[in-house]
């Protein structure tokens, strides 16, 4: 398959400053554009079903302008700092946490070439600068001067900072099978793996690293913060933790973050576990085919993995404290340890 | 006159392609002296969080240092360990305790000469092993190639063959360290 009227687009030689600016543009938009879409069908819609309720069906055509009714309504809203507040670290800590959540998709390939920047240690990277998060909601706790909000951002940083473990220990099965950090070479394996010789699907690593793949996505949802394991801003104990003070456009940054966070893992597990934007070799598309199939490839993989995330969201009640932290370092840490030292002993044994 | 534009001279340089080192060493000047008022601003401020998030711009700036280094393993682990946990659990152990909003007017106290004086002596004691062990060595920058990936992965390769091989046992011995110091931790904050 070729795509003749492209030729002279793919020819184009640009300078390093111009196709790094493109790049960042197209994936700020993509990064928005994907957490609109996932907030429209999960947040409204597929929420809504769950529970019954007619809410998001008023404004347009099937309720299909409810995201820009909501957008201009927060938009609209008085931005408030309250009085004892530390003006400085409040006003900061939204843009800590939404930078830690764009710089993930730096290193997100969506296609052959198209990745901010193709790191060699990228899903290090990926780890490294989802923990900064952290920094912002402690920020952000602190200088409410709220008792909610502080407890808030102390039940997120210990939430956190369990959870990020058993991330890490559940990439490291997968970056073993692989032997490189790379999000391109981690696509490459599985698209040219095979299973026992049937090479008919390639080798997603979700059947070869299943544990490493559901520890994964227990850790994203304790890292979003999502229920079950929503304690950080259960709104039944502290009101709505650490971002209770945030009023307005302030508060519709830390929405964006929740929910692009949401779609930054999400294609971070599908390029680990489900084969990224790649399509198995043997189904023979063209490498310049990929160019443009690949992002709505991982596109609808991250989509589909954020319904999950929203589909135990809505099904399971909260969790108690002690039960969180219990099932982090007593299950999932000594579960992904057992995943990692069965995988290095089968590499070097095959 | 030309004398003058000599420190401008990387920009031609860049032009023509080939050589990286006077940008990076531009960048690195920058780096350093946001990280010096950083290190100032921790130690004067008067408000101890203000003080912790001070640190994390100094170590971002540690950070970028490796970055210039061409070292990205080493930039990155300095990213996650430093700023993703030490300065988190800084955070974690003040807000914890005891965080007031404002000015402390307990956080400072009169021993700034004794403190000035063992700054100097560790910058002299650091700065005569640096310039003893490095001297004059220099860093061959490549220039963007395209295929970045490849030459940082096999940076880290070799960076993960040496610890597991030839730097193998002192590896351990950290690791063993480490180990003790936690194990000394729970001994210290059991009340049983």
């Amino acid at each position: 398959m070729t795509l003749s009227f492209m030729d002279p687009l793919l020819a184009l030689e640009l300078a390093y400053w111009q196709e790094t600016s493109l790049k960042v543009l197209l994936g700020l938009a993509a990064a928005l554009g994907l957490t609109g879409a996932v907030v429209y069908l999960y947040l409204f819609k597929f929420v809504s079903f769950m529970q019954s309720r007619l809410g998001p069906m008023e404004a347009g055509p099937y309720g299909s302008l409810q995201l820009l009714a909501e957008v201009g309504k927060w938009l609209q809203k008085e931005d408030i700092t309250p009085s004892r507040a530390d003006k400085l670290v409040f006003g900061i800590a939204p843009a800590v946490v939404l930078t830690s959540t764009f710089l993930i998709f730096v290193v997100i390939p969506a296609g052959p070439n198209a990745v901010i920047a193709d790191l060699a240690t990228g899903i290090y990277y990926v780890l490294a600068v989802s923990s900064l998060s952290v920094i912002g909601i402690l920020m952000a706790g602190w200088a409410s001067a709220n008792k909610y909000a502080l407890i808030g951002g102390l039940r997120a940083a210990g939430q956190l900072i369990a959870y990020e473990l058993p991330m890490v220990l559940a990439v490291v099965g997968v970056v073993i099978t692989v032997g490189s950090l790379n999000l391109q070479d981690i696509v490459a394996a599985q698209a040219s793996g095979e299973i026992f010789g049937w090479d008919g699907i390639g080798n997603p690593f979700v059947i070869t690293q299943f544990i490493g793949f559901m520890i994964f996505l227990i850790a994203v949802q304790a890292e979003l913060t999502q229920t079950p394991f929503d304690m950080p801003i259960a709104e039944s104990e502290l009101v709505a933790g650490y971002h209770v003070e945030y009023t307005g456009i302030r508060f519709l940054v830390y929405f964006i973050s929740e929910f692009a966070t949401a779609v930054a893992f999400a294609a971070v597990a599908s390029t680990l576990f489900l084969g990224g934007w790649a399509v198995p070799e043997s189904w023979g598309i063209s490498r310049d085919a990929m160019h443009w199939v690949g992002p709505v490839v991982i596109s609808t993989k991250a989509v589909i993995l954020v319904g999950v995330v929203f589909w135990v969201r809505f099904t399971f009640p909260r969790f108690r404290e002690d039960q969180l932290q219990k099932l982090a370092w007593k299950g999932l840490i000594p579960l992904a340890l057992a995943n990692i030292a069965v995988t290095a002993a089968l590499k070097v044994a095959f | 006159m030309i004398a003058a534009l000599a420190p401008l001279s990387f920009l031609a340089q860049s032009a023509t392609g080939n050589s990286f080192d006077v940008p990076a060493n531009v960048v690195f000047y920058i780096v350093a002296a946001f990280m010096v008022f950083a290190a100032i601003r921790v130690v004067t401020t008067d408000n101890i969080v203000h003080a912790a998030l001070w640190l994390i711009l100094v170590l971002s700036g540690v950070g970028l240092n490796f970055l210039l280094l061409q070292a990205e393993f080493v930039a990155i682990t300095q990213i996650l360990v430093y700023l993703g946990a030490i300065v988190v659990l800084f955070l974690f152990g003040i807000m914890l305790t005891r965080a007031p909003l404002g000015r402390a007017d307990d956080l400072d106290n009169n021993m700034r000469p004794i403190g000035v004086a063992v700054g100097l002596l560790l910058t002299a004691v650091i700065a005569f092993a640096l310039i003893r062990t490095f001297g004059n060595d220099s860093l061959t920058f490549e220039a963007y190639a395209g295929s970045q990936a490849v030459a940082g992965n096999n940076r880290t390769t070799a960076l993960a063959n040496e610890i597991f091989g030839p730097q193998l046992i002192p590896f351990e011995v950290l690791s063993v360290l480490l180990t003790a110091a936690l194990i000394g931790a729970i001994v210290l904050a059991r009340r049983d």
